[in-house]
């Protein structure tokens, strides 16, 4: 019984973590057509700049859910400007180049931080549940993806500028014929996109020892994440991440956490291979 | 079409041209020392301080007066943890730069992509690197601890030190880590404990979630890791936010290699078990000296760790066979060497063990305390029995393979 | 045409067997070797992704398919001949069925690219946990991440003891890497390549012209994954050892910048990508000034905005507009040109 549960909280933070990786790529990709390769530094670039924060005496809370966000945020922001307003519509193009810069990034970091792992300590102690020990991180973090989606339904759903997002992303020049200039649109989803790896990054940080090539380990899976979803933004990334939390966990509870994650791979190819388009173009259609 | 070609082969002259640009300093009489370590990429952890501590070795060998008489000059390759350039820079080293010794390689992996290379070029080789055992190759000295050395002395220390007998062992999937268990199993056994269960780990796993579950329902009273890099160093993490530190004690045989513990907070890392041939915490005047002249030449000592002293150690060990054999030639500093030459480094003396062409050396028992590795207990001078099981280079010089040690 | 494409044919082989002889006193050997190593596996991805516009994100995939298939034969046979055609049937036969896989289900671009990558990486995470004695083909241990060494390397066909290595691998490679600039000159000039191009420019015109696209698209990534796989051979016999490491994400990377900066679309540019960008890695190697992983990002951002086209097909439309500037022709008809260059 007690592992039951605590089989249940590993596989409800699975599908938690992997929202919560795949949030800001899902944005990038699902209203802006960019597949930006580069999420992954993202990342671990809110990871450093939760560390540096926290060893200059920030509170670790403030760190990772305002600073590492913003300053992430602003990176986005000026890559954007630089290099991925040159390529809309070019979507290999802007694979290659963020692909690059995924690339540049980890040499920067490499040279600024060295390639020694780093990390800070869980602010949140363990507790138990009947005979077993469980992190209690891993419900900062179940809670975080749950306030994160709520957040990102109810601004693209019910919010004006959420609705002038959408406008702009299905037909850029009726919204710019209404005056809503699409690269302002664009720049800011960008943005509030890049912000969310670096809160993504800076929320995971405590649990990973860090490197400069920590961002490798999401980007393939946040990809597969992001594509299995489908066009609908909110209703793909939960029930794709919530495939691929069950499968995952299911194996490596089962098996081995090697035979989870290639689980997960092998269960990608199937899924993509019946629904080429991904999930939301047979289920729930037309949603968000 | 044709300018195409032109273009082409433009190109390529101009990349001819950019090969041959004039070695400094390579005056005839100084001994080339070739040195092949990956000081950028994802194992520069590693390969950084390596690289530091040969140029200190060698600066104070130079500083000396060099070895008969001779300057060393260093040629180094940074492999960018790339295994394909190993191959290239060893080919580089043997052919271009005709070195007279070459110390390097991290992984088992990069040690086997050059060992051949080196073999057939007959070029005296160094790897100088805590590493799973069993190479048998006359053409090869190797100075770092093997697992029997270690494991020998690790697990009776921390079954005794945990106070039960049931174990549980998460290996990093990978020749070291397999081997490695394998050891630790059967000294396990032989100090009438239990395994409970082994799990391999790939090193890019970094979520151990399920696997701390797991190693609750076992209930062990010890889990060994044998966990190797930066991804294996989040299972620490995961531990000690799970509030399992305090409740089942832990023992490393790689935590610390590459001065891991000083990533971990002291909560996440404070008693954690290790055995090593060096700690910055040994208290003797050889390595107080030594942590002088690495703070001299680099402004601080902190950088360095077990496998830096291990290459340091192999430089010195190589240079004092120069000396004794009174040249470079390859087979005069073999003889000087197999007759059992020792030095004394900073961790203690080592010794070169002639049959095996491995390392005698001090193992030094080690708890984690304040991001540092507090010594315990000293076992001097411990053989490398396992790969004396099954290498011997005196009765069969002609060997040349890496040992699978049965056990 | 006949006689021009003889005529282009005896150009390539006269230029190839110049190079093959000139270059070994500019560049060492041993250099040179893994350099058209690359060259080849440039050139696999070039046919596939510029000439049939399949993004393949997973050539690494092949790449170490070849190389693993080549070393688990080498040590059960103890001779070479067999593995090397082991090393190109292997990856091949994946490839088709992987191939008929995809393309058989309609996938194209973005979820192509998933479903390669995806591949990539299953195939790098299972080579990496086989270090355990209990993955054995035949006599040959997996070995995980520390891979295989010490496999027989390539001889003369029927004599296991004569080794070619050194110079001699060298011009064996070289001599592969011209036939199969050849082969794919031949495929290119044919019906078949051909109506490859037409597909990349249009599938649905295509295959409302009656042409069996989704066929055609399996053959040619088989073709695409023989070449890598060969290229996969000759690196594990350069190499003398192989490792998970030739699966990984960025050696995929890597095939992938090689062709964007050599120039997509043409025969010449994937290989100068290749070898050029490979052989300032060896250089970079030798200095510790920059982060080397920084320069390759910002020549891959720096090519993908100010020079998409890469290299090859930008020099020679700067050369065309020199030499023809009295009849120049439309800005359509020159990148018409540099494609088929």
């Amino acid at each position: 019984m007690d592992l039951a549960a605590v089989i249940l909280v590993e596989i409800v933070y699975a599908i938690a973590s992997l929202v919560l990786i795949s949030a800001g790529l899902a944005i990038v990709f699902g209203m802006m057509k960019v597949i930006n390769l580069a999420h992954g530094e993202f990342m671990m670039l809110g990871g450093y700049v939760t560390i540096t924060a926290v060893k200059a005496g920030v509170n670790i809370f403030l760190a990772m859910i305002l600073i590492a966000p913003l300053v992430v945020g602003a990176i986005g922001l000026i890559v954007e400007r630089l290099v991925i307003r040159h390529l809309y519509g070019r979507l290999v193009d802007t694979m290659l180049a963020t692909w690059g810069l995924s690339l540049f990034f980890v040499g920067g970091v490499t040279m600024i931080f060295g390639n020694t792992t780093t990390g800070i300590s869980t602010p949140i102690p363990g507790f138990p549940i009947g005979g077993y020990q469980v992190n209690g991180y891993n419900f900062f973090i179940i809670l975080v993806s749950i306030i994160l989606v709520i957040a990102m339904y109810a601004v693209l759903k019910g919010t004006r500028i959420g609705l002038i997002a959408r406008g702009t992303m299905q037909r850029a020049d009726m919204a710019a014929a209404l005056g809503y200039s699409p690269d302002r649109v664009y720049m800011a989803t960008f943005f509030v996109g890049s912000a969310l790896s670096g809160l993504a990054g800076a929320v995971l940080a405590p649990l990973v020892g860090l490197v400069p090539s920590s961002g490798g380990a999401y980007i393939a899976k946040a990809f597969i994440t992001v594509i299995a979803g489908g066009p609908a933004l909110v209703a793909g990334l939960l029930s794709s991440a919530g495939f691929f939390g069950l499968v995952n966990q299911a194996f490596a509870f089962a098996l081995s956490p090697v035979v989870g994650e290639v689980a997960l791979l092998i269960s990608a190819v199937i899924l993509l291979r019946v629904l080429p388009q991904g999930i939301t173009t047979r289920f729930f259609r037309g949603r968000l | 079409m044709t300018i195409n070609r032109r273009a082409f082969l433009s190109a390529s002259a101009a990349l001819a041209g950019t090969m041959a640009v004039p070695r400094l300093g390579a005056a005839a009489d100084t001994i080339k020392l070739g040195s092949i370590l990956d000081t950028s990429g994802i194992f520069d952890a590693y390969g950084k301080p390596m690289d530091m501590a040969m140029r200190l070795a060698v600066k104070e060998i130079n500083d000396a007066g060099g070895l008969n008489g001779q300057q060393i000059e260093i040629v180094s390759y940074d492999t960018q943890s790339d295994m394909a350039l190993y191959t290239q820079f060893g080919q580089q080293l043997v052919r271009r730069d005709k070195a007279d010794i070459v110390h390097g390689g991290i992984l088992s992996a990069s040690r086997e992509a050059i060992r051949q290379t080196m073999r057939k070029a007959k070029t005296l080789y160094f790897y100088n690197v805590l590493y799973e055992g069993g190479v048998c190759d006359r053409n090869i000295f190797i100075n770092g601890v093997t697992p029997a050395q270690q494991v020998e002395a690790l697990v009776p220390f921390a079954m005794e030190r945990a106070g039960g007998n049931k174990v549980y062992i998460l290996a990093a999937d990978y020749n070291y880590g397999q081997i490695t268990a394998n050891w630790i199993q059967k000294y396990v056994e032989e100090n009438g404990g239990e395994v409970v269960a082994v799990d391999f780990f790939p090193l890019d796993v970094a979520d151990f979630g399920s696997t701390i579950a797991k190693i609750q329902g076992a209930a062990p009273d010890l889990v060994i890791a044998p966990l190797v890099g930066g991804a294996h160093l989040s299972f620490f993490r995961q531990w000690a936010a799970a509030g399992m530190k305090d409740k089942i004690p832990l023992a490393s045989t790689t935590m610390g290699v590459g001065n891991e513990h000083k990533v971990l907070t002291p909560e996440e890392g404070n008693g954690i078990m290790v055995a090593y041939n060096y700690s910055q915490e040994l208290d003797t005047p050889a390595n107080k000296a030594f942590k002088e002249a690495w703070a001299e030449a680099y402004g601080d000592s902190s950088a360095i760790h077990e496998i830096a002293v291990s290459n340091y150690q192999g430089v010195k060990m190589w240079a004092e066979a120069v000396k004794k054999a009174g040249s470079t030639d390859r087979d005069a500093v073999i003889a000087a060497l197999e007759t059992g030459l020792s030095i004394d480094g900073p961790a203690g003396t080592v010794t070169v063990d002639p049959k095996t062409h491995h390392a005698t050396l001090d193992v030094h028992l080690m708890v984690v305390e304040d991001q540092g590795m507090n010594v315990v207990e000293t076992l001097p001078q411990r053989p490398p029995i396992d790969t004396q099981a099954v290498c011997d280079l005196v009765a069969n010089p002609d060997d040349n393979k890496q040992y699978e040690i049965k056990i | 045409m006949r006689g021009n494409q003889w005529r282009e044919y005896l150009w390539i082989v006269a230029v190839g067997v110049a190079l093959i002889v000139a270059l070994p006193s500019a560049i060492d050997t041993y250099t040179l070797t893994v350099l058209l190593v690359y060259a080849m596996l440039g050139l696999s991805l070039g046919l596939i992704w510029g000439f049939g516009g399949i993004l393949c994100f997973g050539q690494a995939a092949f790449f170490g398919l070849g190389a693993y298939a080549y070393a688990i034969s080498a040590i059960n046979f103890g001779e070479s001949t067999i593995p090397m055609l082991i090393a190109i049937i292997v990856p091949a036969a994946f490839a088709a069925i992987l191939g008929a896989m995809m393309f058989y289900g309609r996938l194209a671009d973005v979820y192509l690219g998933v479903i390669t990558l995806v591949v990539t990486l299953i195939f790098y995470r299972f080579m990496n946990s086989t270090a355990g004695p209990e993955y054995m083909i035949g006599s040959a241990r997996l070995g995980g991440f520390n891979g295989i060494p010490g496999f027989q390397t390539l001889n003369v066909p029927g004599y296991p003891d004569f080794y070619v290595w050194g110079d001699s691998l060298y011009y064996v490679v070289a001599v592969a890497l011209l036939l199969v600039f050849l082969l794919v000159t031949w495929l290119l000039g044919s019906s078949f390549g051909r109506i490859a191009v037409g597909i990349r420019e249009s599938e649905t015109r295509m295959s409302l012209m009656g042409y069996d696209v989704r066929a055609r698209k399996t053959v040619l990534f088989t073709v695409g994954a023989a070449i890598a796989g060969l290229s996969g051979a000759f690196f594990a016999n350069w190499a003398e050892i192989v490792t998970p490491g030739l699966f990984s994400l960025p050696q995929s990377a890597e095939i992938i910048i090689w062709c964007i900066v050599g120039g997509l679309g043409t025969r010449i540019g994937p290989m100068v990508g290749a070898a050029g960008l490979s052989y300032l890695k060896f250089l970079l190697g030798q200095q510790s000034l920059v982060d080397n992983t920084l320069i390759t990002g910002l020549i891959l951002v720096l090519f993908v905005l100010f020079l998409p086209r890469g290299l090859v097909p930008a020099i020679v439309s700067v050369a065309g507009r020199v030499l023809t500037r009295r009849n120049r022709p439309s800005r359509r008809l020159r990148v018409r040109r540099a494609a088929n260059g």
